[in-house]
C-alpha cells in the first residue's frame, strides 16, 4: 500500500523542531531513520498530517566518550554502531547485539534514538539499555531531562517522553576490564523479531560472576530485568554451583506474555535456554 | 498538503531535478517518474527486499525512504550498477548458477550481495545466508543464490580484487 498524503518539513535546529511539535501536537510525527514509521505509513496504521525530518540536526549525531559515559546520539544508525571502535571498546554488548537487528538495508538507515523512543519490547536496543542501566537524554522546549532506563520504558510502546520532547542521546557506563557481556536471541529466521532475547552483563570475579544483570526482550510489554533473581547474587558472586538456584528463581520470576505463535510456557522455556547458554559462555570468559 | 517539493539528487551518476509529493517513496519515484524499473516493489513495508537500492553508497529499502529524503543525495539502482560493470561478475554468477527463475527478487539480491562482497569479502557461507535473509526469493530456495555469491567471493579473492 501507499502512504496517505502528509506534509513534510526538515528543520535545521532543535528549537524549530519544538516549535513544529508545539503547533502540530499529535498530528506530527518525528522522522529519523523511518524504518518503522514508513512501514506503518505505507500500511496506513498511522496517518499523521506532518512528518518532521530531524536528520539535519547535528546535535543528535555522533558517538563520543564524555567523562565516565559513552554518549550515543539519537541519529546514530545501527550500521554506525556496528562499525564503531568506540562502541566495541566501551559498550561491547551493543556490538554483539547489532547483527541481530533486522537486515543490513534496514540497519543502514534505522537509528538508535528511534529504537529507544519507539520502545518496542522485542527490539534489541531498549533491552541493552536496560541491561547496562543506561540513561536516556531527552529535550523539549523547556529543557533537558535525564531518565534512567528503568524509569523510561513504561509500557507497550510507551515511554516517559512528555509531549513535545524527543530523545537526543543515551549515556552508557564505560565497560571496565573485568566486565563481561553476552547477547543472544532466538528467532525463526535471522533478522526476524526474536521470540526471546537476552542481554547479560556481569563482572568477572575468580570462579564466578558478580553484579549479574539479566535483561530480556520479547517477554513482556517492556524490556524485562530479572531483578529478583539478580538480587540473589548481589552480595555473593554467581558460580556454576548456583545454577539450579538461579534457574529456579528466574523461571518463577519471569511471567512472559504469549505472542501470536509462541505460548507463555514456550517463551519461559526458551528464556531459560538462553540464560543457561549465556551464563556458561560468560563464566568461560 | 500534497504540494510537490523540488529535489536535487544524483541518480546513477546523473544529476536530476524533480518535483515529488512528500508521500511518494523512493522506488515509486525511480520507477514511475524516472522509468528505472529495475528496482521492484514487493511488500511495500520493508520485509521482502525487492526494492533494495543504494543511497549514498549503502543499501536501503527503497519503500522505506521517501523521495524527498533523497534530496541532495546519491541514489544507485541496478541499472547504474549494470552500466558501470561493477557487478558483472555477480550477474554472470547468478546466470551460471541458475540463481534466479522469475527474476523479481534479483535486482534486490544483487544490491544486497554487492554490499556484502564489498564490506565482508571473507564472509562464511553462514554469514552470506544471514546477510541475504532480508531479501525474499520465492523460486530458488536460496541455495543457488548463496552458491553464486560464494563463487564471486572466491573468484575475487583469487584475482586479488577484494580487500
Amino acid at each position: 500500500m501507499k502512504a496517505p498524503a502528509f506534509d513534510y518539513q526538515k528543520p535545521r535546529s532543535l528549537d524549530a523542531v519544538f516549535d513544529l511539535l508545539a503547533s502540530h501536537g499529535d498530528e506530527a510525527r518525528l522522522l529519523a531513520g523511518g524504518q518503522t514509521l514508513l512501514a506503518t505509513l505505507n500500511m496506513r496504521l498511522s496517518e499523521p498530517a506532518l512528518l518532521i525530518d530531524i536528520t539535519a540536526i547535528e546535535a543528535l549525531k555522533g558517538i563520543s566518550v564524555q567523562g565516565q559515559v559513552l554518549r550515543i546520539g539519537a541519529l546514530v544508525t545501527h550500521s554506525e554502531i556496528e562499525a564503531s571502535a568506540l562502541v566495541a571498546q566501551h559498550a561491547p554488548l551493543l556490538s554483539q547485539a547489532v547483527p541481530h537487528i533486522a537486515h543490513r538495508a534496514i540497519r543502514n538507515l534505522g537509528t538508535w534514538g528511534g529504537s529507544i523512543a519507539y520502545a518496542d519490547p522485542a527490539a534489541e536496543w531498549p533491552c541493552c539499555l536496560a541491561a547496562l542501566d543506561g540513561v536516556v537524554v531527552v529535550r523539549g522546549a523547556r529543557g533537558e531531562r535525564r531518565i534512567a532506563a528503568r524509569d523510561f520504558f513504561l509500557d507497550l510502546y510507551t515511554t516517559a517522553l512528555a509531549e513535545g520532547e524527543l530523545v537526543t542521546a543515551c549515556e552508557l557506563p564505560l565497560a571496565q576490564a573485568a566486565d563481561v557481556f553476552r547477547f543472544d536471541e532466538l528467532a525463526r529466521r535471522h533478522g526476524d523479531y526474536a521470540i526471546v532475547g537476552l542481554a547479560l552483563a556481569a563482572r568477572s570475579v575468580p570462579g564466578g560472576l558478580g553484579q549479574l544483570r539479566l535483561a530480556f526482550l520479547g517477554l513482556g510489554t517492556t524490556p524485562i530485568r530479572a531483578r529478583r533473581t539478580e538480587a540473589l547474587f548481589e552480595n555473593t558472586p554467581f558460580t556454576t554451583m548456583q545454577l539450579g538456584a538461579l534457574m529456579d528463581s528466574l523461571l518463577d520470576e519471569l511471567q512472559p506474555l504469549a505472542d501470536l505463535t509462541n505460548s507463555a510456557a514456550t517463551k519461559r522455556h526458551l528464556a531459560g535456554v538462553l540464560t543457561r547458554r549465556l551464563l556458561a559462555s560468560a563464566l568461560a570468559a | 498538503m500534497d504540494d510537490k517539493r523540488i529535489i536535487h539528487l544524483s541518480v546513477n551518476g546523473e544529476s536530476r531535478h524533480c518535483a515529488v509529493a512528500p508521500r511518494q517513496h523512493l522506488v515509486d519515484f525511480l520507477r514511475e517518474d524516472l522509468g528505472l524499473t529495475g528496482s521492484h516493489l514487493g511488500c511495500e513495508h520493508g520485509v521482502c527486499g525487492a526494492c533494495t537500492v543504494r543511497l549514498d553508497g549503502q543499501v536501503v529499502r527503497g519503500c522505506l525512504v521517501l523521495a524527498v529524503q533523497a534530496d541532495g543525495r546519491a541514489v544507485e539502482t541496478v541499472e547504474g550498477l549494470t552500466e558501470s560493470g561493477t557487478v558483472r561478475d555477480l550477474q554472470d554468477a547468478f546466470v551460471a548458477r541458475n540463481a534466479l527463475q522469475c527474476g523479481y527478487c534479483t535486482s534486490g539480491m544483487l544490491m544486497a550481495a554487492a554490499e556484502l562482497l564489498d564490506t565482508q569479502p571473507n564472509a562464511s557461507r553462514e554469514q552470506v545466508r544471514a546477510w541475504i535473509s532480508g531479501n525474499y526469493c520465492r523460486c530458488t530456495g536460496y541455495q543457488a543464490i548463496v552458491d553464486a555469491i560464494c563463487d564471486v567471493q572466491a573468484s575475487r579473492r583469487a584475482a586479488g580484487v577484494s580487500a
